[in-house]
């Protein structure tokens, strides 16, 4: 999209008459303060993302240890640790897989392969369009009346399940939009060649299309992942726990997650308790870094493979 | 699709189960079809809470005493309900990371799509999405522990809590968004528009900011209009940075309550269902969804509505 500047050296009005003035050196001192400008603008946006990184490692680096990493909660900053927050938060992980996953992905190819272009299909887009700009809290007030009161015989209240099931709804819109994407990336003469061969459609999207839309498929749904793991005001809304010094035996007990532990660290006023938070965000983004990493090599593996 | 094959002559060789692959056929999509449903069910969900519960709450405390009351004083004997004192905050926060966000954001889109070659880009844009995979709570620790003891070492009178240091890091937070909507935006923009403005005599800077930003204008419009929507509804770096005060005004060296806060409050403290300050964070979530609806079907709305299209 770069266009040369064309270099133009003066005006075109050589009878002097005319009052056009190209004043050319003043515009292009403007065009190179604008240029500057605007990559000013980048370099600020990075640049405080850079502090922010370095400040929460600076921060929390030399508080992170092993001993951290396994305790409880405590009243004691020094004996304070993030074992039942990193357990509960894993265990979320794979809640939300189990639901968020071959519901976000069915849809998906229901949309994509199994409707042709229609008001069924327009509805269920535009609906998941506006899903997707609904504040989580939204989410976690809507989490806090089925799941938790309502589905509270199956659920069992303020559980891991409730906190799942919620951070699953919100991710869900993330796993369909890039289910469709990697579907629609496939070329259509795959699925006419297997027609003629008289497979069904969804021999055609089993066998044809899914294994070549699965890089794709599976770059969204981790990156839906990394947003569920960060997420936290859902999570406070449905009466997640900030002090829990056990760790959750099956999907109906209570729990608390990184990000909150993070949150209830960083509100307490005590300065040891705010190193503590850091060291809590640096295990937090390693995770994440390690979730996007993943993707990103199974994507390049998986696509040499095809 | 799949009812062409001669299937009438047996011929002793392999015959495909039609009967079975049809009826697989009918489970699948009927599976995937009640999937496909559950996004509506949620939309359905989210309503409907929403109603009943805010219905519950308009039945104690009337709805023009909620638009009227000048005070946000829920867990006080003499409880008012002023949801201005809530929406002033929400504004105060987002005007300030609007005033953030838009300028940087869109400079940042004109340098991607505009400046940055090709290679400077496939560095620059991951970096971007970095900065937009950073979890709120993260933005909120920065905002609190480290922008406000910064800002206050100048800016005397701005106090531990307060507005402005949440609203501009809130800015930085959806920079991402405003940048990586508004370049797609400019870079659809196509390229015999730029030559035809060259032609004119148009240097790069006259041929951006008259030729291509205008071109692109509905699309950038409505990311900035996604920007308000999702700063409204940001709930971390708001509740932890800008305080838990509820006051009317716009004073950014204060503390304030924004309404994802008083949801957030709320929450933390064991409010019994059925109890008013349970269906007051369902009205306050209520305002919250309108708002951010309204605005989001508002963009929806721009880009069909005022769309140049160059083909």
């Amino acid at each position: 999209m770069t266009v040369q500047n064309p270099q133009i050296s003066g005006g075109f009005s050589p009878a002097g008459e005319s009052e056009f003035k190209p004043a050319m050196a003043q515009r292009y001192r403007w065009d190179r303060i604008f240029q500057v400008a605007a990559l000013a603008a980048i370099v600020i946006a990075l640049l405080i993302l850079t502090i922010l990184l370095i400040d929460v490692l600076s921060d929390g680096l030399p508080r992170l240890n092993w001993q951290f990493l396994t305790s409880f909660p405590s009243r004691r900053p020094e004996e304070a640790g993030l074992l039942s927050a990193l357990v509960g938060s894993i265990y979320l992980l794979f809640i939300v897989a189990i639901f968020s996953f071959p519901i976000g992905i069915g849809a998906g190819i229901f949309l994509e392969e199994f409707v042709s272009d229609g008001w069924l299909e327009n509805i269920i887009e535009i609906n998941i369009s506006n899903l997707a700009g609904v504040p989580s809290i939204i989410y976690g007030l809507l989490g806090l009346a089925a799941f938790v009161r309502l589905m509270e015989p199956i659920t069992g209240g303020r559980s891991l399940l409730a906190g799942g099931l919620t951070l699953s709804l919100l991710v869900l819109p993330v796993i369909i939009v890039s289910t469709r994407e990697a579907l629609r990336a496939v070329p259509d003469s795959l699925r006419l060649a297997g027609f003629a061969l008289g497979a069904t459609r969804w021999q055609v999207v089993r066998d044809q299309i899914l294994p070549q839309a699965f890089p794709g498929i599976l770059t969204g749904t981790i990156l839906a992942l990394s947003r569920a793991i960060g997420e936290t005001a859902a999570l406070i809304t449905i009466g997640a726990l900030t002090f829990i010094s056990f760790l959750p035996q099956s999907w109906r007990d209570p729990f608390t997650a990184l990000p909150i532990q993070i949150y209830n660290w960083v509100s307490r006023p005590q300065k040891p308790f705010h190193i503590n938070s850091a060291a809590g965000i640096i295990v937090l983004m390693v995770l994440l870094l390690l979730m996007n990493s993943v993707a990103i090599y199974l994507r390049n593996k998986f696509q040499r493979k095809y | 699709m799949n009812s062409g094959l001669p299937s009438e002559q047996p011929s002793g060789l392999w015959q495909p189960n039609r009967q079975l692959s049809k009826r697989t056929e009918g489970i699948v999509k009927f599976i995937f079809g009640a999937f496909a449903l559950v996004s509506v069910v949620t939309t359905f969900g989210i309503v409907l809470t929403l109603i009943f519960e805010t219905f519950e709450f308009f039945q104690e405390v009337p709805l023009w005493r909620f638009l009227t009351d000048r005070q946000w004083t829920p867990l006080f004997s003499d409880a008012q309900y002023g949801i201005w004192v809530l929406i002033s905050a929400t504004l105060l926060t987002t005007g300030i990371a609007i005033l953030v966000a838009l300028p940087l954001g869109l400079l940042a889109a004109v340098y991607l799509s505009e400046y940055a070659n090709p290679k400077v880009r496939k560095w620059l844009k991951p970096a971007l999405e970095v900065l937009a995979g950073v979890p709120s709570v993260v933005f909120g620790y920065f905002a609190l522990l480290t922008v406000t003891p910064f800002l206050r070492s100048f800016i005397p009178g701005l106090q531990g809590f307060n507005a402005l240091s949440a609203g501009l890091i809130l800015g930085v937070s959806i920079i991402p968004l405003v940048a990586s909507l508004s370049e797609d935006a400019l870079y659809s923009v196509p390229d015999s528009l730029r030559q035809g403005s060259y032609a004119v005599g148009a240097t790069k800077r006259e041929t951006i900011t008259s030729v291509v930003i205008p071109a692109a204008l509905s699309g950038i419009v409505a990311s900035f209009i996604l920007a308000v929507s999702r700063a409204i509804g940001e709930t971390m770096i708001v509740t932890l940075a800008a305080g838990q005060n509820p006051t009317l005004g716009f004073n950014p060296l204060v503390p304030v309550m924004t309404m994802t806060a008083f949801i957030v409050q709320v929450s933390l403290g064991d409010t019994p269902a059925g109890s008013l300050a349970y269906k007051s964070i369902f009205a306050v979530g209520m305002t919250l969804f309108l708002m951010t609806l309204v605005l989001n079907i508002l963009s929806f709305w721009v880009v069909r509505r005022f769309r140049e299209k160059y083909e």
